[in-house]
């Protein structure tokens, strides 16, 4: 799937790589960290409460087998995973799922974190840790109306590399 | 209802045709198996052809197996006005590594440009 994709010559970052702490703009503290199976169920309490509206390309899904089959899926060998916790909450989760020689990305943000500055940080964290983790190309799809997303990937570097399908693709480059 | 089904040699297409070979055979349904030019596939036409006559005769469905060339969406959305078919499917399953449902190029123009019903198998 990335045979033909087109990658930016320049490479984007860098990027701190995890584990890293802040407080959000709603003044929670935030702590981003690789993600460990033994917080599996977590992240499904999270899928659990994600608002279906924000679903993009049937992920995540709804019903909780399928939640359950899709991170076993995308928590499996070679993908990476941070997590954004508000203490035992997971409030965010971001990850990387190897494609032949790239990684597809894709970042989820629960929606009562939203708009706090949680998915900018969240998704500079998961590229510096790919890139501790040797990660060199980047790539991932995004709904045409979906502006607040292309302006947070466009923020840390991803530049549009088919324009042409029904979902905007782009591409960044780590090394 | 006469449904015009398109297939190219992708695992998805292999779906469609499985399902919409079974939706026939208990609706009662008129159906054509247009084989197209799809995007990327494990199987070059004859290997699709073949595939859609060894799933019809094991259904005991007669249906036509016909090759389209050319631009496989405006060829499909061509035949089924010319010949008046009622519904055109095809497939629509395919996700990225991520799991994303992707809607491909075929798919895409069938269901913008199509006068009849469209339906993507999942």
């Amino acid at each position: 799937m990335s045979g033909d994709r087109p990658f930016p010559d320049e490479q984007a970052g860098p990027f701190e790589a995890p584990p890293i702490s802040f407080t959000d703009r709603e003044d929670r503290e935030i702590e981003i960290r690789p993600y460990d199976d033994a917080e599996r169920e977590a992240l499904v309490e999270m899928y659990l409460a994600f608002d279906p509206a924000d679903r993009a390309q049937g992920i995540p899904p709804g019903q909780e087998s399928r939640i359950r089959s899709w991170l076993e899926n995308v928590t499996g060998d070679d993908c990476l995973n941070v997590v954004a916790w508000n203490g035992d909450e997971a409030a965010g989760h971001a990850t990387l799922v190897p494609d032949g020689e790239a990684y597809e990305l894709a970042i989820f943000v629960l929606q009562d974190y939203q708009r706090a500055g949680i998915g900018t940080r969240l998704i500079e964290v998961l590229l510096g840790y790919g890139a501790d983790n040797g990660v060199e190309k980047v790539w991932l799809t995004v709904e045409r109306w979906n502006r607040a997303a292309i302006n947070l990937y466009e923020k840390v570097g991803f530049e549009t590399s088919n324009a042409e399908s029904f979902e905007l693709e782009m591409a960044l480059r780590l090394v | 209802m006469r449904v015009l089904l398109g297939i190219g040699g992708s695992d998805d297409s292999a779906r469609a045709l499985r399902r919409t070979v079974d939706r026939a055979v208990a609706a009662g349904d008129d159906l054509t198996v247009a084989v197209i030019e799809g995007p990327a596939g494990e199987l070059d036409r004859e290997g699709v052809e073949r595939r859609a006559r060894e799933v019809l005769d094991d259904a005991g469905l007669p249906a036509d197996v016909r090759h389209l060339e050319g631009d496989a969406g405006s060829a499909l959305v061509s035949l089924a006005e010319s010949e008046d078919y009622d519904e055109i499917v095809v497939a629509g399953g395919e996700t990225s590594p991520m799991g994303k449902i992707k809607i491909n190029s075929v798919a895409e123009f069938v269901l913008l440009n199509a006068h009849v019903s469209v339906k993507l198998v999942r």
